[in-house]
């Protein structure tokens, strides 16, 4: 290049355009671009969403109710009639599985459910009391803590059903499990809770007189959602699993009714020459599990991008 | 005087999701034994990847030292294996990071990670090394040293942990030390203090110090020569004196108004360099300081400025040096 | 130190009277009271049971006996099996279940801290992703599946092992697989997480700036403190261990512990029930405790000063 003193004027600063600053996106849009670029949660987001809606539309179009029996066609492998083949009583698999479908839904949603009210109800009181009143809370949660779910569950099952010969009631699985599984979702709403508000943005509300009722809606709800979503998000599967654990050890749902664990329980008896009752039943509980799990995965990374890894 | 290290037209890349970052761009430059080099410049202009360079300890993947040559004491140490850099480190060349309460193993005593050094190059055995290791920290000003070997770094003070890494990287004696920013995460008085103990090891051990800092107080007392750089360019280079006090890049100009003067009258405003240094992800093929430059030039568009030679070893990359260009003094200082 | 050790044994003190109680009075919540609604009693047992219980007795009596006997070790007789004591089955059937749980429990630490540390030192690589995707798999398969098909598999399409029972080395193999899969995925993934973590300190950056070869930066400078998250998993990981005995010694016929719980649930044999389920917590929240000291003395942080959650 040839220098010329032509090039040694002054620049007209107008000329020179500043680096462009990039748009600023929210945090759920930012959230929601993540989410989106990652296949496995999209893809499990897709499978649950075709799944509860088979669970409730499938059993309407199949020609069998979960208690058909039909002995004329016991332990049918896979045919026409019956896709997933039938049963030791000859019921029809793929209407049982739908119905199991049902249950672990429910159980899980259902679940979910509640742990987002109980649990966000206590963290919540806890963290924005503080002092005596959230130390007592939370000796509390960490007495509930210091014994195994599955224990808990089990008796209060066997309390709200003493007949056991008789099955248990969806309701009493629904109670044990609501009851139980709201622990880690209040210490997190409280952890999260605590340390919001020691921030400044929460003084700042509090110095212009804003009441904390308010603060707790306005502020820190939306702050704590995203740990609030991931928190629930794992409580489904988890449900679904003890669910159908508790089917498989006979605390299920009654017995013409069926669940995944039953289902599978049942195959177990007949394993040796009749393995294909089992697949079913054991395909739909993994791959429901792996689903939530992937789905909780993405949403971690999503709302969550300090979690990353 | 003979020259320990030689870096020439260095060039740092890091890959990542957005591109490639070019964070070091063709820098050039010498330490003599013995010397105080203070590398200045604000957040993310490259001083520390610069600094990390020449002990390779440049995260691989994302980064990569992509071009030019570094020579410590004539060898060079771009071509050395892992195995052969493993001996250079904490040996000839040890550095001390910026941030003490995580630079140093929390689940490890001051006593085991101060002697492990001694017992991996020197070969000591533990008790020899523990002795060395109660001298270290005796000369970095650590009262009751035997005591202190015992202490788990969240036990110490954040002026003891920095006080612990600076004895740590003078362990082995070595010839080079790089001090990253060694005093920015501590308050004022340690601060001084810190930089005390820097002095006394220079006068007494004559250990050449490259000395990362954007604290330009601190590289007054201590630095004998300083290089200021800017979005991974080498901007302006000489002795403290002829740098803090003629400086002749527009950049420097803005780097010495921002900061307070004891002269300063009430009225008197600190003045900012306005605007944002460049994205390094782009390829300049301009001045990197030109959007925020007073007296651009429509050269400065053009062409990256070369190196022009100033008085006796002062070089400055800036176009205005160029003879061609319009007489250009420094801006009076305010007041 | 010695604080944080009382305070802890405290703690664990007070979950476990705050268990006992709360299992003593659910019993004796559910409607008729747990020891008369069952038809079937032959009379001496009955007649037994009550003189044990002295269910005449106000609530608050009874439970100052069960407490007093309970401090001597007397957990009282079955409900439903003439002569035996819950003691006795206890004494029987849990060494067992202890056997299966241990080989369960070292091979989930073993392999699954192994397999998630090689994982994170070859992030991105094949054997990362080979790690990940069977953790993930594990983590989504229930125990009563796997045990099942291992069953199908190696027992009756192969023909390698025992199905059931118990007695030889190689009928734990099974039941010790489906047990430990899940906390092996668990952990692979937990170490795995914790050492990417640990690697991206500081601290790794200084200790590589030593000179210190990759051995020594690995086993001393990352490992020590990769492994404290998992420790902390210890406790979660011995609850899950018990509670999966509950299926998998009913899957492969193991005469556990586990297996009669869940019998005695089936028979709803309150006695037992209440028993085991106070014997179970006091394991675990003594073994929590045991894990906790242990914490501690790994995490020279907290040695000190106790710790607050």
């Amino acid at each position: 290049m040839a220098i010329s003193p032509e090039l040694f004027k002054p620049l007209d600063k107008n000329r020179v355009q500043a680096d462009e600053a990039r748009p600023s996106i929210t945090y759920w849009q930012d959230a929601w671009r993540r989410l989106k670029k990652n296949p496995l949660a999209i893809t499990s987001l897709i499978f649950i969403a075709l799944l509860t809606l088979t669970a409730i539309v499938g059993p309407f179009l199949s020609p069998y109710s979960y208690s058909d029996q039909d002995f004329d066609n016991i332990h049918l492998r896979p045919c026409r009639e019956h896709p997933f083949g039938t049963d030791n009583l000859g019921r029809d698999i793929l209407v049982r599985t739908m119905y199991g479908a049902r249950i672990s839904l429910a159980v899980g949603f259902v679940a979910a459910i509640t742990t987002c009210v109980i649990g966000v109800l206590f963290g919540g009181i806890s963290g924005l009391a503080g002092g005596k009143i959230d130390n007592l809370m939370m000796r509390f949660v960490d007495i509930m803590y210091s014994i195994p779910f599955l224990l808990w569950v089990i008796m209060l099952i066997v309390i709200l059903d003493p007949e056991g010969s008789k099955g248990v009631n969806l309701s009493s699985i629904f109670i044990a499990l609501g009851i139980v599984y709201w622990l880690p979702m209040a210490r997190i709403v409280r952890a999260q809770i605590l340390s919001l508000k020691e921030q400044e943005f929460i003084l700042a509300a509090t110095t212009i007189g804003a009441k904390k009722r308010k603060i707790l809606l306005q502020h820190l709800i939306p702050n704590v959602m995203g740990s609030i979503i991931v928190t629930a998000t794992i409580s489904i599967p988890e449900a679904i699993f003890t669910e159908s654990f508790l089917s498989f050890i006979g605390l299920g749902v009654s017995a013409p009714m069926a669940s995944w664990g039953m289902l599978a329980s049942d195959a177990l008896t007949t394993l040796r020459s009749y393995p294909h009752v089992l697949v079913f039943p054991a395909v739909a509980i993994c791959i429901t599990l792996l689903a939530f799990n992937f789905i909780g995965d993405g949403l971690r990374d999503a709302l969550d991008p300090k979690m990353r890894k | 005087m003979n020259t320990l290290l030689n870096v020439r037209d260095l060039e740092v890349e890091f890959r990542t999701y957005a591109g490639v970052v070019r964070a070091v761009r063709q820098v050039s430059f010498d330490l003599n034994a013995g010397e105080v080099l203070a590398i200045v410049g604000e957040s993310g202009c490259g001083k520390s990847v610069t600094a990390q360079s020449i002990m390779r300890l440049i995260p691989s993947p994302p980064g990569k030292i992509t071009g030019g040559s570094i020579l410590f004491n004539g060898e060079e140490i771009l071509a050395k294996t892992e195995t052969q850099m493993q001996k250079i480190r904490g040996n000839d060349i040890s550095v001390i990071f910026q941030d003490s309460m995580t630079s140093l193993n929390p689940v490890l005593n001051v006593r085991t990670q101060i002697t492990e050094i001694l017992r991996l190059h020197k070969k000591m055995n533990q008790s020899q090394a523990d002795a060395r290791a109660i001298e270290l920290l005796s000369m970095v000003g650590i009262p009751e040293p035997q005591t202190r070997l015992k202490s788990y770094p969240h036990e110490l003070s954040g002026g003891m942990r920095q006080r612990v890494l600076i004895a740590m990287s003078l362990a082995c004696d070595p010839k080079l030390l790089i001090a990253d920013e060694p005093t920015t995460a501590l308050d004022v008085t340690i601060q001084a203090q810190i930089i005390e103990v820097l002095k006394n090891i220079r006068q007494e051990l004559n250990t050449a110090i490259i000395l990362i800092t954007h604290d330009l107080g601190v590289v007054a007392g201590l630095a004998d020569r300083v290089m200021v750089m800017y979005a991974g360019n080498l901007v302006e280079q000489g002795t403290v004196d002829e740098v803090l006090c003629d400086p002749l890049h527009p950049y420097t100009w803005g780097l010495l108004r921002s900061l307070p003067r004891l002269n300063m009258g009430p009225e008197d405003k600190l003045k900012p360099i306005w605007g944002q240094p460049p994205d390094l992800l782009l390829e300049l093929d301009r001045c990197p300081f030109l959007p925020r430059c007073e007296h651009a030039m429509a050269i400065c568009a053009q062409d990256r400025p070369p190196a022009f030679n100033g008085k006796a070893s002062h070089t400055v990359n800036c176009w205005l040096q160029h003879p061609m260009a319009p007489p250009t003094s420094r801006p009076q200082e305010v007041g | 130190m010695l604080e944080f050790v009382v305070r802890r044994l405290l703690s664990a003190i007070l979950a476990i009277w705050v268990v006992i109680t709360v299992t003593f009075f659910f019993m004796h919540a559910i409607p008729g009271g747990p020891f008369q609604r069952d038809k079937v009693l032959p009379p001496a047992i009955k007649e037994n049971i009550e003189k044990r219980y002295k269910l005449d007795d106000p609530l608050l009596v009874q439970y100052k006996d069960y407490m007093l006997n309970l401090l001597k070790g007397d957990l009282g007789p079955s409900f439903k099996y003439r002569g035996q004591t819950v003691n006795g089955i206890i004494a029987a059937r849990f060494p067992v279940s202890l056997q299966l749980g241990l080989v369960a429990f070292a091979f989930a630490l073993l392999v699954g801290v192994s397999v998630g540390i090689v994982a994170a030192l070859n992030q991105g690589k094949i054997l990362d992703y080979l790690v990940m995707s069977f953790s993930t798999l594990g983590v989504a398969i229930p125990s009563f599946i796997l045990g099942t098909l291992l069953m199908l598999v190696l027992s009756y399409k192969l023909g390698l092992l025992p199905p059931a029972t118990w007695g030889t080395p190689l009928h734990i193999i099974m039941p010790a697989i489906s047990l430990g899969a899940l906390p092996t995925a668990y952990i692979a993934r937990l170490t795995r997480s914790s050492m990417l973590d640990v690697l991206s300190q500081d601290y790794m950056k200084t200790a590589k700036a030593k000179g210190l070869p990759r051995r020594r930066i690995v086993w001393v400078h990352a490992i020590k403190n990769a492994i404290i998250p998992v420790l902390t998993y210890s406790g979660p990981l011995l609850a899950g261990i018990i509670t999966g005995t509950f299926v998998v010694e009913n899957i492969f016929a193991v005469p556990g512990l586990g297996k009669h719980f869940v019998t005695s649930i089936y028979n709803r044999d309150y006695t037992v029930i209440l028993g085991t389920t106070v014997f179970y917590s006091m394991i675990l929240i003594g073994l929590n405790m045991l894990v906790d000291i242990a914490y501690s003395q790994f995490d020279p942080r907290i040695k000190l000063s106790a710790r607050k959650e």
